[in-house]
């Protein structure tokens, strides 16, 4: 039998799966949004039993199995526990990020737990794990984690 | 406890694009495969599991699709989203529960029929993190940078994982990427996401994996030599990227450390003969290897160095070519389990390694290795 893609493209059937979704943010990411948004301040769940301290803020203890009750502030500032330079434009990239991107997990002093976010105003050459941070906000705040642009190096 | 081993493997080539194949016809290879290496008919299954991830299939409840593919018509049939490691545990779980004898393990997925940073970005938290535009690569490259500075390993070392594998592949007619490289090729690919190059990841892959367990009670009633699966255990550590240590990986230790005592294992260094880790990137293979207890802290780069991780050195790791040489996510476990009951049988063909007595399968679900399964396979029940 001949061999039917031969020469041709092989058949495909385009599509694009594109479905509304809205997550409701819930009771302490809203919180924790309007905190951003309205105060410019970083404010994270505490279990009561361990007293660690979550950031992103969650509503129970992983190790714990309790409900976390507290709720505190945490400092702008923190280290930087790692990073990286994406140094492709993968598609998951904001169409307002301007390459390279660098993003960073950065443990803000008062946090036991460590935040993802963008590193900015620095190179990535200079760049470097345990570095320390200060998160730089966003003029304009919508109340979500982009309420904070990114982290740069505290000078 | 009964006992259950693997009677059969079936894989599909590992490709880029498969072309002529839908997601069912990638099963029904498979399964035919599985059961001519088993000599088995489908009326001799009695059940099957299916593995698969609806993002990257494009469709809600993947597993029904191939179900008719994989002879699963008037059958039991139900299915695990997550590495094919997981659906292996699944179907062994139901070949010891009882009701069953001998289940069909399935494991497909296509990497090349949609953009694997947009799936992979939808793994991170939607409210918190997913608007930041990570994906697997960046979280591993992350991780690859906490990794290194935590143990000092090199550059040069994970480029030779990449160099050990895609050699390795050249051996193997299912890899996709069998290549004789050298650790300058490495380190000259195109930079993707500091620290890693483009060939410190594996590639998009398709495929598809079959494996069948049968209790022990007709283990030996077939034509293939059984595989005895001897210890398994998976665990998971936080969600939140941010919440672990991600220079290292607890839950990989602790399933280990269970998966050996299940099996009697003492002293794994000596009595894993042979073993295919998940190295989805070339630091993982470095890392997954220490937490698993098969090379010290901090050494395994240097014991590759030494070569001791060659297809004819101490410990033969991933001597298929790994997942560096091909990664159908989901299916990627099976493949890695299918490649251990080949050596254990004694028919892996040009990548047979010497002496394979014992052998050790390990998959990984979630970003940067959340969670980790480890199993030991063996030649004697």
């Amino acid at each position: 039998m001949a061999d039917q893609f031969k020469g041709i493209d092989p058949m495909v059937y385009n599509s694009k799966i594109n479905v509304p979704y809205s997550w409701w943010a819930g009771d302490t990411a809203s919180r924790f949004f309007i905190s951003l948004r309205d105060e410019k301040k970083i404010i994270a769940t505490r279990c009561g039993t361990c007293r660690k301290t979550f950031l992103p803020p969650r509503k129970s203890c992983p190790t714990c199995f309790t409900e976390n009750t507290e709720w505190v502030n945490v400092s702008d500032e923190g280290t930087v526990l790692s990073f990286t330079v994406a140094r492709r434009k993968f598609a998951a990239i904001p169409a307002d990020r301007k390459m390279p991107v660098i993003w960073a997990l950065i443990r803000l002093e008062g946090a036991d737990t460590a935040l993802l976010h963008y590193l900015d105003d620095v190179k990535p050459e200079d760049v470097k794990i345990g570095m320390r941070v200060k998160a730089v906000f966003a003029e304009e705040r919508k109340a979500t984690i982009r309420d904070i642009s990114h982290f740069k190096p505290v000078r | 406890m009964d006992r259950a081993a693997i009677i059969g493997v079936g894989m599909t080539k590992i490709e880029k694009n498969k072309v002529r194949d839908t997601f069912a016809d990638m099963a029904w290879e498979a399964v035919n495969k599985a059961l001519d290496d088993a000599g088995m008919t489908i009326d001799d299954i009695d059940n099957v599991i299916t593995t698969s991830s609806d993002f990257w299939d494009g469709r809600t409840i993947s597993c029904m699709a191939v179900g008719d593919a994989s002879g699963a018509a008037h059958k039991n049939v139900s299915c695990v989203e997550g590495d094919g490691t997981y659906g292996a545990f699944y179907g062994m779980t139901r070949s010891l529960s009882g009701s069953y004898k001998t289940t069909l393990v399935t494991g497909h997925s296509k990497g090349s029929q949609s953009v694997s940073s947009l799936i992979t970005n939808c793994s991170f938290d939607p409210i918190y993190e997913r608007g930041l535009g990570m994906d697997m690569v960046t979280a591993c490259a992350m991780q690859a940078n906490a990794y290194m500075n935590r143990t000092k390993t090199t550059a040069e070392q994970m480029a030779m994982v990449s160099v050990k594998n895609h050699g390795n592949a050249m051996k193997n007619p299912l890899a996709q990427l069998p290549m004789k490289l050298a650790v300058s090729d490495v380190l000259k690919s195109e930079m993707v996401a500091d620290p890693l190059h483009k060939l410190d990841c594996s590639p998009v892959s398709d495929g598809c994996a079959a494996v069948i367990i049968a209790h022990e009670s007709v283990a030996s009633k077939f034509k293939q030599k059984p595989v005895w699966l001897k210890g398994v255990s998976f665990c998971a550590d936080s969600f939140f990227f941010g919440d672990r240590d991600i220079s290292r990986a607890k839950s990989l230790a602790q399933a280990a450390k269970k998966a050996y005592a299940m099996a009697g294992i003492k002293d794994p260094k000596k009595e894993i003969d042979v073993a295919e880790v998940y190295d989805a990137f070339t630091y993982q293979e470095l890392m997954w290897l220490e937490e698993m207890g098969l090379a010290d802290d901090s050494t395994a780069g240097k014991l590759l160095e030494k070569g001791e991780f060659n297809i004819d050195g101490r410990l033969p790791v991933n001597a298929s070519g790994g997942l560096l040489s091909g990664h159908p996510i989901i299916a990627a476990g099976l493949y890695e389990m299918a490649a251990v009951v080949r050596q254990i049988r004694g028919d892996a063909g040009g990548f047979q390694v010497r002496k394979a007595n014992t052998g050790l399968v390990h998959g990984v679900n979630g970003l940067g290795g959340q969670s980790h399964c480890v199993w030991i396979l063996g030649k004697d029940k």
